[in-house]
């Protein structure tokens, strides 16, 4: 690990100041459960690090009538045991598929959100983008991206959070540059698919911050997430899926499908929600809305399964949002 | 001399019965020093720098700017320019610093020019691998009833002979089944720590070696083994790869010495993975024969896989098909160069593979004929070939009479592929059966006896992990009638007399020989003394409860105490030892074998395949302690469903680089992958007569083939390559539906 | 062809929630009560550390001790080094094997993935509290039911199994096989750790 700076403000504004504008230089640190490992390997090697755990204002979780505001720094267990947060049963169980109690305890909702990539490329030090995506399309891709992935980024998106937050319509909290600079946007305006080094996976300057995760009322929004997972623990997940859902007289209304690991951002399918609009959720239209979600797959060499593995993800998410059996495990 | 012995069944007091670990609580409370926990004053951390590439030859070196680095004291290079790197991660150079931040601070400054070589790392594609120029293929080995005569061409004669017999046969089955390459992925990586006392070092060395390691240091330090001490009281995982000092333990005691400073140097998780060993691949293409009830009549396959740069390690055609021996016989073995790191044993080296590239072909004779998988494994048994193996098919199918009840084999089987599917999910049962050698291994100790009553035993042995220490402490207060706790267990280090490496399954037997020895001689000066003071034959004495007495008279006798305190001044030493001979030894034996059944659930919509019940049948010889001898078995059984299901090497095919070095992408099971699993020890008289036969590998080797076979059952489509991962069921479903 | 940029715009109305920009007095109370970590509250700018050493407090097993580490320094490091407890494992360096499981503030943490510095006024709770002469009764299922081969993982587990038990002591099996997947193991030994933490359950022995 490189030597660096630290700092631990207690104050929104003092992170901003500590932060430089020049990317790779400043990090934050928020649960450490990806930065310290990425800086031993010496893979991010920042001149400094500001622990953003000791602002007060960046953490909890608060619910009044405009939805559930979670801090940046809540621990993912946190968010959990939190009744608050009963209503948004996508949320806890993709939380609860992060199967380990450490991870849970340490992670926080921020950092799950700014993640970086599990691309083993990117890991082992031959950047994001990895020879503009040749050594990825010519070499072990089993686990990379199935959509958006025509461009030099064929990794997929870490966060195991940003399907289901993403489905109830999230929004996000942005500070910074300036002590006075506040943004806020839905958290679908936040991923971005980079297209140099230089770009991270999101908008965010490297010297602004996401202090809050805003949820809207649910409102008569049903939800849920399915993750295909290989096995037990905290291992990312093949592919992941999660669906809100809003009916009316058995049919649906309003329809929000989202994957998660196929593409280099979480992949909103507005042709898998058009799938659902105006008809009844069952087994049929299920199958019809994974169907619709994967028509513009465009799978790597060796990831071909992958495709089959999200119809069926959204399918079940889609059931299980509408309190229907999804058969599997 | 004493006749050594066992207990007669049903008299033992400890032997046989479930004993806790003595060395338990260290372990569970964080006591128990590794290698990687030794601490010394002053002391270094050094880290190694592996090559990025996988085949390339170094051009030049460049250590100044690591020099300069805060922290940083000691960088040596450790391969010259010009060297060829053959496997990514390969030793360049070693830096030591006063944190492990610093050392991987020096390491990424240190500048290297390569020059780029071909690579080659496709294990599985033979044709490739052929047409690299990295096959070398080896001359197959042919069994059958009709030998060519003189005038015969060999080749036509043979193409002829199994032409015929593959006609004659009711069922024909041609398959293609395989394992990749996996690592060892020991949680303690290899390494020591290392310090100098004057001229003399002792390393603590993490290592399943203790008393064969010594002179590894001494060579290239230009001292001897007697200025050596390798210390190792706990080692944390050696699976078969931790047998050598190694570059990177020599070049730690190089650096101590040059800086006056100990050292630890413990591998990187990455090179842990890269350069510390892995299990050989194997990949087969079979082509088999059997009559209507599934008896195979012929056998006819090549295979292939790696150990990486070198030919030697590959799986040999001798284990070819596994366990069974078919009639007739054509098996060729096909070794691949490649340019990955190169393999070490693995625990019982080439059982696995072999056993999942052919008991696979088994099963789909019995899937093919659309019979029972049980009834054609019973069918194929093999006939008793060696002494040792006198009673091997009755044993065999002892074990599947006991394996089938425990799952209930009968009851819950389907024809392969007609089970009753519930939505996506469907249950399939399979077996699959081993074979392990187990010999005990050249063991010294010393028992020394105290005048107070103190017991102590000496030997250069180590735990691995099946409980040594404990397991020696059973077997001296055994025979000296004393409690476990009466007897204080000295392992880990070279100055104790020599006991043989770990490895082979040979560690139990091997320290119940020289402890065993050791202690009836020991019994017998004692009985001696006492005999001369009760005024009675030494033969009419037992050591029971803690005296020493006429047998079945506790009231003629001493307490244990009394009979020491007639040594005198001078404890008694007695040298127990047991050295391999031609002769069999009345205390251990050779030749164990075991069999599994395995229940899985697959999600045919998902490609996840679920542990639902395992059976292990094992039989061992005699056992000493009933509890961690089970435990090897839960472990084997549990690694095995990991290779079964989860973990592989994965290269990247164009720049050879291995990609899924780091914990969290080599995937191992976890606790909630595996199941519950049923253990059973088989111990009927005939195997406790033969004494301790070893057990750390045996079990390991039938995981692969059972769930492999359990899979078939249920899906009714062979995944034919492990591990059975979504991908590979999914597109093996695929390919049965097209 | 993005798929998901055509999904409709839905912007909730969270601009009007006042939010804490950390000026106020609110926030600087907030702040006390909670504890000011590195930073001092009384002054006007955060201190900035490192990276050299510098002198830190660390609460281990209910004992202080003044530390000098480099804020690079891990917690892993720091009680491995430093303090010489070395019960808590380096498996990994990503929290993915659980062997440097420790207890902070009552939750249970891979000592690897945090930083020292990070741990100040923080309650520290390694595997070496659980023995000495009065050993926890997990750590004494585990030896009971053999819930160790090698023996490297199992500190780690012990520790994530007392952690997991004080918040589930009725825990079935089903919840343990469950929610004990954060411990990687080579040995094999999940089976015996199941048994180990049903035997707790059951009132131990």
């Amino acid at each position: 690990m490189k030597a660096f700076e630290y700092a631990a403000p207690l104050y929104e504004a003092d992170v901003l100041e500590l932060l430089s504008a020049e990317p790779g230089t400043t990090e934050i640190l928020a649960g450490g459960t990806d930065l310290i490992g990425l800086m031993k390997k010496m893979i991010i090697t920042p001149d400094r690090v500001v622990n953003i755990k000791e602002v007060a204002s960046l953490g909890g979780i608060e619910r009044d009538s405009l939805g559930v505001t979670i801090g940046a720094v809540t621990t993912l267990d946190d968010i959990l045991e939190s009744p608050d947060l009963d209503d948004y049963p996508a949320l806890k169980q993709a939380i609860r598929c992060i199967n380990s109690p450490q991870i849970q305890a340490q992670g926080t909702i921020g950092g799950e959100l700014c993640q970086r990539p599990r691309c083993w490329y990117f890991r082992q030090g031959d950047g994001l983008l990895a020879q503009a995506g040749r050594l990825v399309a010519e070499g072990e891709n089993r686990y990379h991206a199935i959509l958006g992935n025509l461009g030099p980024a064929k990794f997929v998106h870490a966060s195991r959070l940003a399907p289901a937050l993403l489905a109830v319509e999230a929004s996000v909290r942005i500070i910074g540059p300036g002590p006075e600079d506040e943004t806020i946007m839905p958290l679908a305006d936040f991923f971005r698919t980079p297209r140099h080094e230089r770009q991270r996976e999101h908008v965010l300057e490297p010297n602004q911050l996401l202090t809050h995760i805003l949820l809207p009322p649910v409102d008569g929004f049903t939800s849920a997430s399915y993750e295909v997972r290989h096995g037990e623990g905290p291992d990312y997940p093949l592919v992941a899926a999660a669906a809100a859902l809003r009916t009316t007289g058995g049919l649906v209304t309003q329809a929000n499908v989202v994957m998660g690991h196929v593409a280099p951002v979480p992949w909103l399918s507005a042709s898998a929600a058009e799938a659902l609009l105006g008809r009844p959720v069952n087994e049929a239209t299920a199958r019809a809305a994974g169907e619709a979600a994967l028509v513009s797959a465009t799978p790597l060499s060796g990831n071909g399964y992958k495709v089959k593995l999200a119809r069926v993800a959204v399918q079940r998410a889609v059931l299980l949002a509408a309190g229907l059996e999804t058969g599997g495990f | 001399m004493a006749q050594y012995s066992w207990p007669k069944r049903g008299t033992a007091s400890l032997i046989g019965t479930e004993q806790d670990r003595i060395d338990g609580l260290p372990k569970a409370t964080g006591m128990a020093k590794y290698a990687y926990d030794i601490n010394a004053p002053e002391m270094l951390f050094a880290k190694l720098l592996g090559s990025p590439h996988a085949h390339c030859r170094i051009k030049s070196i460049d250590t100044s700017a690591a020099e300069k680095v805060r922290g940083v004291k000691a960088v040596k290079t450790m391969k010259e320019p010009g060297n060829e790197i053959r496997w990514q991660g390969d030793h360049i150079a070693c830096v030591a610093a006063e944190s492990e931040g610093a050392a991987a601070e020096g390491v990424a400054a240190i500048k290297v020019d390569y020059e780029l070589l071909d690579v080659f790392v496709n294990e599985e594609d033979l044709e490739a691998a052929e047409r690299a120029g990295r096959a070398q293929p080896l001359k197959p080995d042919i069994k059958t009833p009709n030998e060519p005569g003189d005038d015969d061409d060999e080749d036509e004669f043979y193409n002829m002979e199994f032409d015929r017999l593959f006609s004659e046969a009711a069922v024909v089955v041609e398959g293609y089944y395989g394992v990749p390459v996996i690592s060892h992925m020991c949680l303690e990586p290899h390494g020591s720590t290392c310090e100098w006392n004057s001229d003399k070092l002792l390393a603590h060395l993490s290592t399943q070696n203790v008393s064969g390691t010594a002179s590894q240091f001494g060579d290239p330090l230009g001292i001897t083994a007697d200025d050596v001490t390798v210390h190792c009281d706990y080692i944390g995982g050696g699976f078969g790869s931790k047998f050598a000092a190694d570059a990177w333990g020599v070049i730690a005691a190089q650096i101590a010495k040059e800086t006056g400073r100990p050292v630890k140097l413990m591998l990187d998780r990455d090179l842990e993975l890269k350069i510390a060993g892995i299990r050989p691949s194997g990949f087969i293409k079979v082509k088999a024969g059997a009559d209507s009830e599934g008896k195979v009549t012929v056998w006819d396959s090549r295979h292939w896989g790696t150990a990486g740069p070198g030919a030697p390690g590959n799986v040999g055609h001798g284990i070819i098909p596994y366990v069974f021996n078919p009639p007739s016989i054509r098996r060729q073995q096909i070794p691949i160069l490649t340019d990955t790191g190169p393999h070490r044993a693995w625990r019982a080296p080439g059982h696995p593979q072999a056993c999942a590239m052919s008991q696979t072909a088994y099963d789909d004779i019995a899937a093919k004929l659309g019979i029972d998988s049980y009834d054609v494994f019973l069918r194929n048994l093999p006939k008793p070939s060696t002494p040792e193996q006198a009673h091997r098919d009755e044993i065999y199918r002892g074990e599947m009479e006991v394996a089938a009840r425990l799952m209930d084999w009968k009851a819950k089987w389907h024809p392969h592929g007609k089970g009753n599917a519930k939505g996506s999910i469907v249950t399939g049962l399979g077996m699959a059966l081993h074979t392990w050698g187990g010999s005990a291994h050249n063991s010294t100790c010393i028992i020394k006896v105290h005048p107070d009553g103190g017991v102590e035993t000496f030997l250069g042995s180590q735990d691995l992990g099946p409980g040594t220490r404990t397991v020696i402490a059973m077997v001296v207060a055994e025979t000296f009638g004393l409690p476990i706790s009466a007897v204080k267990v000295n392992i880990g280090s070279s100055r104790y007399p020599a006991s043989g490496p770990s490895g082979g399954s040979t560690t139990v037997g091997g320290v119940s020989e020289s402890n065993r020895r050791g202690s009836q001689d020991a019994l017998e000066q004692l009985f001696a003394l006492v005999a001369k003071k009760l005024q009675v034959e030494p033969a009419s004495l037992e050591a029971k409860k803690g005296r020493i007495q006429v047998q079945g008279e506790p009231s003629k006798g001493l307490s244990w105490k009394e009979a020491c305190s007639l040594l005198g001044m001078k404890p008694l030493e007695v040298q127990g030892k047991y050295e391999r001979g031609a002769e069999p030894s009345p205390l251990s034996s050779i030749q164990v074998g075991g069999v599994q059944m395995a229940e899985v659930a697959v999600d045919r919509d998902t490609g996840v395949v679920k542990m639902k019940k395992y059976v292990a049948v094992q039989d061992m010889g005699l056992i000493i302690n009933r509890k961690t001898a089970a435990s090897q078995i839960y472990g084997a059984v549990i690694m095995g469903i990991a290779y079964a299901l989860f973990e592989e090497r994965i290269m990247d095919p164009k720049t050879g680089a291995y990609v899924n070095c780091e914990t969290g992408d080599y995937k191992l099971a976890r606790l909630g992958d595996v199941g519950e699993i049923v253990v059973e020890l088989y111990e009927p008289d005939s195997e406790y007569k033969r004494g301790v036969v070893g057990l750390g590998e045996p079990p390991v080797i039938s995981p692969g083939a059972a769930i492999s076979n359990a899979v078939a059952n249920a899906l009714g489509v062979r995944v034919p390559v492990l591990p059975l991962t979504p991908k590979r069921v999914l597109e093996a479903l695929e390919e049965g539906r097209a | 062809m993005q798929d998901h940029e055509h999904l409709e715009r839905h912007q909730p109305g969270f601009s009007r929630r006042a939010f804490l920009r950390g000026s106020g007095a609110a926030a600087a109370a907030t702040a006390l009560a909670t504890g000011p970590g590195v930073a001092e509250a009384d002054e006007q700018k955060t201190k900035v550390v490192g990276p050299g050493p510098t002198k830190i407090k660390l609460t281990v097993n209910g004992k202080p001790h003044d530390l000098e580490v480099e804020p690079r320094m891990t917690l892993l490091e720091a009680l491995r080094y430093k303090l010489d407890l070395t019960g808590a494992k380096p498996v990994s360096d990503d929290g993915s094997s659980g062997a440097s499981t420790v207890i902070i503030d009552g939750k249970p943490l891979s000592a690897e993935s945090t930083l020292a510095i990070d741990c100040v006024n923080k309650k520290i709770q390694t595997v070496e509290s659980l023995g000495g002469s009065k050993p926890d009764p997990v750590a004494k299922a585990f030896v009971h039911q053999d819930a160790m081969q090698c023996g490297f993982c199992t500190p780690g587990f012990v520790v994530a199994v007392r952690h997991f038990l004080d918040k589930h002591p009725k825990a079935t099996e089903a919840e343990i096989r469950a929610g004990l997947n954060g411990n990687l193991c080579r040995c094999g030994t999940y089976a015996n750790v199941i048994m180990a933490a049903l035997e707790v359950v059951k009132g131990g022995k």
